[in-house]
């Protein structure tokens, strides 16, 4: 056992109380928190800041207001709910679109369906605090349904894949692209059965793959190979992310994002603090890649920084 | 160098775990406070009941009382005396008691009883005494003390072996017409010790007469054995007056020293003096805490032991919860285990100790079992979260009975004490286990599940040692070091230990 610590170490993998206290806690400050905690939040930092996010439609903040979902839905097909302040996926709701004869009724990804009643439920279940972290009364969001682009069709079942990249003090250090399986049920959290694929960071090309902690080359539903795939728009991805360090002045921050058919990139959320699966995603220990910026702070444009990744990176 | 986290958080953890440390010493070797839990103390009480018939006039009687007792601590003394005035005092032989009466008639008795405990750091502090002077005595007895004074001398060559050859020459069966003449016929061991003091003296060695008490078992009717106390120049030495033999039995406990009898009395005839013995065990905390009273004085109230006995119950459970939380913190982060909640299996573990650990842990899986299976029915009633909750509360309270009531009927009785599991937990645990597996699917529910109860295990385990039970309520201080600890595990940085097996793919690869 010395010796898997040894050799962990040599590997530079962080482990989550190293990562608590070396990075969440030094680079992060408590005040920042809620901008990323509260999604509501992010969006609308983001959008003033002309960041693209997926449209909001509405927020219901009281269980009267889930009276107004028929109405804040209205001629969408596809929509998402989910809670402002969800931890880890819960609570997400996605209605994939409406079958076409019924009223009143809502397509789910995995093909059931439920009815507005059970909709309005489950938002009023989200405002009573039930997927929020303190178990705290919270809001419900009901945004655009990102469309997916085609290009990871191939390997994702259902659901939207998405980009996760881990942002220390405004330098992209790694990125995955989590896709949802079967097991995931549509979802991109990789504790939920999603797959993480580890990208190359100055090529945009994914690499390795990880599916519940263990390393995979293949889709478990397809069988299709996940590395080698090409993320479209990259460099725009980069930017994204590296820019929500300006965005939220957390030193040490999780950037999920999207590709989304019509709009290009999007910013889904963000995270104060980010999982540690994305290093065996990428089979990099993450270290060596934090320590190299770890000195003085850097106030150079996002243009500047992502120009000097590759040596920033080593 | 301060200005580092760790390096404060070390020195503070240090600079806890020293005062802890040093308090814990301190009580356990200074005021004596057992480490251990099942350590008994004997103490042993000590009775001189006097009987005399009350003669004319008033009446004053002086009893010698233990004073100086070297390996013994007086922890408590007191004196049955109806209707008599008494003062104890100290005097020249150690310590008196005066009795004293206007009148009364018939036979008397007075009593005085002594608690005393062993305690080897008492020794006999007295200074070192003059030169005594040399008795003078009449002849043809000077004669006869400057002869066998000046045989024993030339045969030793200290106090110590002029002493042991001055009892030798005593003691022996076939005596010299000297020892014949100074002892007188049929001596007893007081006599041989007294007339021991008078040569010692004769030859400037300063020499006392005392007498005390074998202290074993029970007896009705303790003698008074005289003990020799020499003085070598530097410290006194003891002897016993009949073998010659140096040294003081850890058993002997002094009464009163010099050549004065026992009791003395004014108005009164047929004095009688009877000793009785009796040892018992003592709880060796009270005994610690009477201890401490004596050395600390009112600080010894700033204690647990001064609280009124059900508070002092209520913390020896309250001090034990620290120790969980411990036991928690130490699962968590450092082994990394996944459990609901944190600190509310410390409430469980507590609930552990009423049921015991194995009717605990079923009890428990099968209340949360129940309450999961009907929660998932309330699920689909579509409900407002804090009637519902309230409502796998009522279910909760109520399968609780059931169990009660069944397990009654079945006559087992462990099933009885699930009515001290903490319901509104056990309601709480059901609704984010319920989350959990509708969100993340039941293998993650379960493995939560299993690792909740497992931590509440290990932590029933840990506060229902016997010695940590009975280290955080005598040592109360002990906090300071689970705080230390608290603090170290809260800068730990290094891997936990699942997170070897998280991070096993990089291990793997590396092998390829």
């Amino acid at each position: 056992m010395p010796g898997r610590v040894r050799r962990l170490r040599a590997r530079g993998v962080l482990g989550i109380n190293a990562r608590n206290i070396e990075f969440v806690q030094r680079y992060n400050p408590r005040s920042r928190y809620p901008l990323v905690d509260d999604k509501l939040r992010t969006k609308r930092l983001a959008l003033a800041a002309g960041i693209a996010v997926p449209e909001l439609y509405g927020v219901m903040s009281t269980p009267h207001d889930t009276a107004r979902l028929a109405e804040l839905v209205a001629g969408r097909d596809a929509f998402v709910i989910k809670p402002a302040h969800g931890s880890g996926g819960d609570g997400i709701l996605v209605i994939a679109g409406r079958p076409a004869r019924r009223e009143g009724q809502f397509r789910l990804l995995d093909g059931g369906q439920i009815n507005e009643a059970e909709l309005r439920f489950h938002a009023t279940n989200i405002i009573s605090g039930r997927y929020s972290l303190g178990g705290h009364r919270d809001q419900a969001i009901i945004e655009y349904c990102v469309q997916p682009d085609p290009v990871f069709a191939g390997v994702s079942d259902r659901g939207v894949p998405d980009v996760r990249v881990l942002v220390f003090r405004g330098y992209p250090v790694l990125a995955m692209l989590r896709l949802p399986t079967r097991e995931s049920r549509g979802k991109a959290n990789l504790h939920q059965g999603a797959i993480g694929v580890g990208i190359d960071l100055l090529t945009g090309c994914t690499t390795h793959a990880v599916h519940h902690d263990t390393a995979i080359d293949e889709h478990p539903d397809t069988g299709l190979p996940v590395s080698g795939l090409e993320v479209p728009h990259w460099s725009q991805l980069l930017e994204l992310a590296a820019g929500c360090y300006e965005l939220t002045g957390l030193g040490y921050l999780g950037v999920d994002l999207v590709l989304d058919r019509r709009h290009g990139p999007l910013i889904l959320e963000l995270n104060a603090r980010p999982g540690l699966n994305i290093q065996i995603a990428n089979r990099v220990g993450l270290r060596r890649r934090l320590a190299r910026l770890a000195g003085a702070a850097d106030d150079r444009p996002v243009a500047e920084r992502l120009a000097r990744l590759a040596e920033r990176l080593g | 160098m301060l200005q580092n986290r760790g390096t404060r958080v070390l020195l503070l953890s240090l600079a806890l775990l020293a005062i802890g440390l040093a308090l814990m010493a301190y009580k356990w070797r200074v005021l004596g406070f057992p480490l251990m839990p099942e350590r008994q103390s004997t103490v042993w009480t000590v009775e001189a009941a006097v009987h005399f018939d009350a003669g004319p006039g008033p009446i004053k009687l002086n009893l010698y009382i233990p004073g100086l007792t070297p390996g013994f601590a007086i922890l408590d003394e007191n004196f049955v005396s109806r209707g008599y005035g008494a003062t104890p005092r100290y005097v020249s032989g150690g310590r008196e008691l005066q009795w004293a009466k206007r009148r009364a008639r018939g036979a008397q008795s007075l009593y005085y009883r002594a608690v005393v405990y062993r305690d080897p750091t008492r020794v006999e502090d007295d200074t070192t005494p003059p030169f005594p002077s040399r008795p003078v005595l009449a002849e043809p007895f000077g004669t006869a003390a400057a002869i066998l004074v000046e045989e024993v001398g030339s045969r030793s060559a200290d106090p110590a072996s002029f002493t042991q050859e001055l009892l030798k020459r005593l003691n022996r069966p076939e005596r010299d017409e000297n020892v014949d003449l100074l002892l007188g016929p049929a001596p007893d061991a007081v006599d041989i010790a007294r007339t021991a003091t008078t040569l010692l003296a004769s030859a400037l060695i300063p020499a006392r007469l005392l007498r005390g008490l074998y202290l074993q078992d029970q007896q009705r009717n303790a003698q008074i054995v005289p003990w020799l106390m020499v003085h070598d120049g530097t410290r006194w030495l003891y002897f016993d007056p009949r073998s010659g033999e140096q040294g003081l039995p850890d058993n002997f406990l002094l009464w009163w020293s010099g050549p004065d009898n026992l009791v003395s009395i004014d108005g009164g005839r047929n004095l009688e003096v009877r000793f009785s013995v009796s040892s018992s065990v003592m709880d060796p905390l009270a005994l610690a805490q009477r201890r401490s009273e004596a050395h600390l004085g009112p600080l010894a109230q700033l204690s647990l032991f001064a609280l009124p006995i059900q508070t002092q119950a209520v913390y020896s459970v309250i001090l034990l919860v620290p120790l969980g939380a411990l036991v928690v913190a130490f699962l968590r982060n450092m082994i990394g285990v996944q459990t609901f909640g944190t600190f509310m299996l410390v409430l469980i573990a507590l609930a552990f100790r009423e049921t015991q650990l194995l009717w605990g842990i079923l009890l428990f899986s099968l209340l949360v079992a129940l309450g999961l299976g009907l929660r998932f029915y309330l699920e689909r009633l579509h409900l407002l979260a804090v009637p519902r909750i309230g409502a796998v509360l009522t279910i909760v309270v109520m399968l609780m009975l059931a169990v009660s009531i069944l397990s009654h009927r079945l006559e087992l009785d462990p099933g009885l004490s699930v009515a001290l599991f903490p319901m509104v937990i056990l309601a709480m645990t059901i609704e984010r286990m319920s989350i959990v597996w509708e969100e993340r699917g039941a293998g993650d529910a379960v493995r939560q599940g299993v690792g909740s109860l497992l931590v509440a295990a290990l932590c029933y385990l840990a506060m229902d040692l016997r010695w940590s039970r009975h280290l955080v309520f005598v040592f109360p201080e002990s906090l300071l070091l689970i705080l230390a600890a608290m603090l170290l595990i809260g800068r730990y940085t290094g891997y936990r230990l699942l997170e070897l097996r998280r991070f096993r793919e990089f291990l793997r690869l590396e092998q390829d």
